[in-house]
C-alpha cells in the first residue's frame, strides 16, 4: 500500500487515518494548502522538487546572461534582458511557494551553494555562440514547458499556482528562441551553420532534462500517486521529440540522431539511446560548467552581502525610530 | 527581512487578489519588488503589500466545525423556495 513505511518528522509511523484521508483528497483532485496536514515525506519530496526547480531558474540565468552584452541587435538585447529577468521572477515565485512548506530562503540558498541541492543538468553546458540563445529558448524552454504544464495541476496549491504564472511566461521564451533559430536558419551559410551547431550541442542535453528513463527513476511511483508528477519521464520526452522534430525540419535543420525515425505503427518517433553516463556525470558535478556556475552564484551571493546587510540595518533603524 | 504577502488588483472594478509573497525590509521595498516581480506584463493597476505576520487565519484543522453553522441553512439560498411555473423567474 502507498502509505507503508512513511515516517513522520520524528521518525515514527504516520497515522493511518490521516494518511488515508490525505490520499483521498488528492485522488479527488483537491489541492493541499500550506497549513493542511500532510505526510512528512510529501513535504520533504516537494521541498526537494520545488527547490531544485527554483535553483534551476536562478542558475538558468547564467548561460544566457553570458550574451546580454553581446546580443547582435538592440532589439535582441532587450528581449534577452526581459527573458533573463523573467527567470529571476520564476525563481522567486517558486522559492516563495517552497517557503510555505517550512524551509527558509537562507537554507535553500545554502543548499544550492554547498552543492547539496541540485539544479537542472542542462545549465552546466556552455553557450559559446549566439545561436545557443536560440537553441536554449526553443529546446530548453520547450522541454521545460512540457514538464511544467502538467505541474499546473500539481496537488500542492502554491506550487500549482506558481506554475500557472510561469507557463504563461515561458511561451514567450520558447518563441523568441525559435525566432532566433529561424533568422539564423534563413540567413547566410555561416549563420545556418551556427544554428545547426547549436542544435547539435543542445539536442541530447535537452532530452536529458526529462530525467532518467522510467525503468531507472526512483522517485516516480510515489510522486505520481501524490500528483506532484503527472506524466512519466519517458512519456514527456517522447512528446517533446514528437513536437520538436517537425519544427526542426521546418527550419531545414537536422536533428543529430541517426536512429531518429517516424514509427507509423506507434504513431511516434523512434529515437536513439541517450548517453546516460554523460547525464550521471553532469548530475554528479562533472559537467563542462558545473564549477563555473556555482562559482558565479557564490560570487553574486558574496557581492550582494552588503545589500542584504544594508536592508537589515535599515529595517532595524526604522523599528528604532518608531 | 520580513515576509510580505502580495495582492494585486488586475483592473479597476475587480478585487485585489493574492498572487504570492516576497521578502523585504519594509513596506516600501516590498511594493517596489512586488511591482518588478508580479506586474512585468501589466497584470495590475494597484498593489497591496501586507506583512505576513499581521495576517490572522482560521485553522484548517478546525475548518469542519468552524464552517459547520452554514451547512444546514439551505433556506438562505433562493433555490430553497419553489416558484409556481406561472411566475417563472424572480
Amino acid at each position: 500500500m502507498y502509505s507503508q513505511g512513511l515516517q513522520d518528522a520524528k521518525g515514527g509511523p504516520e497515522p493511518e487515518g490521516l494518511l488515508k484521508a490525505f490520499q483521498k483528497r488528492i485522488d479527488n483532485e483537491e489541492k493541499i494548502e500550506p497549513r493542511d496536514w500532510m505526510p512528512e515525506a510529501y513535504r520533504k519530496t516537494l521541498i526537494r522538487q520545488m527547490s531544485q526547480h527554483a535553483h534551476s531558474e536562478i542558475v538558468g540565468q547564467l548561460p544566457e546572461g553570458n550574451w546580454i552584452t553581446r546580443a547582435p541587435t538592440l532589439k535582441r538585447k532587450m528581449i534577452l534582458l526581459a527573458k533573463v529577468q523573467d527567470e529571476a521572477g520564476h525563481g522567486l515565485y517558486i522559492y516563495s511557494a517552497t517557503e510555505t512548506l517550512g524551509i527558509t530562503r537562507e537554507e535553500m540558498t545554502r543548499q544550492l551553494l554547498s552543492g547539496e541541492a541540485k539544479y537542472s543538468s542542462i545549465f552546466n553546458y556552455p553557450t559559446p555562440s549566439w545561436a545557443d540563445m536560440g537553441a536554449i529558448g526553443w529546446l530548453v524552454d520547450g522541454a521545460a514547458i512540457m514538464n511544467q504544464v502538467p505541474l499546473c495541476r500539481a496537488s500542492y496549491g502554491p506550487y500549482a499556482r506558481s506554475m500557472i504564472r510561469i507557463c504563461k511566461e515561458e511561451s514567450f521564451h520558447q518563441r523568441q528562441g525559435y525566432d532566433i533559430m529561424t533568422t539564423l536558419a534563413r540567413g547566410s551559410n555561416a549563420q545556418k551553420k551556427m544554428a545547426q551547431d547549436a542544435l547539435n550541442r543542445f539536442w541530447w542535453p535537452a532530452l536529458m532534462m526529462f530525467g532518467p528513463s522510467d525503468k531507472d527513476s526512483k522517485h516516480s511511483v510515489q510522486s505520481m500517486q501524490w500528483k506532484i508528477k503527472r506524466f512519466s519521464n519517458d512519456d514527456l520526452r517522447q512528446k517533446f521529440v514528437d513536437v520538436t522534430v517537425p519544427q526542426a525540419e521546418h527550419l531545414g535543420l537536422t536533428i543529430p540522431d541517426e536512429d531518429l525515425k517516424w514509427n507509423e505503427e506507434r504513431g511516434h518517433y523512434d529515437f536513439g539511446e541517450i548517453d546516460w553516463d554523460e547525464f550521471i556525470n553532469v548530475i554528479k558535478g562533472n559537467g563542462p560548467c558545473n564549477k563555473e556556475r556555482l562559482r558565479a552564484r557564490q560570487k553574486a551571493h558574496d557581492e550582494g552581502e552588503w545589500v542584504r546587510k544594508a536592508a537589515e540595518v535599515y529595517q532595524q533603524n526604522q523599528r528604532d525610530a518608531a | 527581512m520580513k515576509l510580505y504577502e502580495i495582492f494585486i488588483r488586475p483592473k479597476s472594478g475587480l478585487n485585489h487578489r493574492h498572487v504570492g509573497s516576497l521578502h523585504a525590509a519594509d513596506a516600501r521595498m516590498a511594493l517596489q519588488n512586488a511591482r518588478d516581480v508580479y506586474t512585468r506584463r501589466e497584470e495590475g493597476v494597484s498593489i497591496w503589500v501586507v506583512e505576513a505576520a499581521h495576517i490572522t487565519a482560521s485553522n484548517p484543522e478546525q475548518s469542519e466545525p468552524w464552517f459547520d453553522p452554514a451547512a444546514d441553512k439551505i433556506y438562505r439560498h433562493p433555490t430553497f423556495y419553489p416558484l409556481d411555473k406561472e411566475v417563472d423567474n424572480m
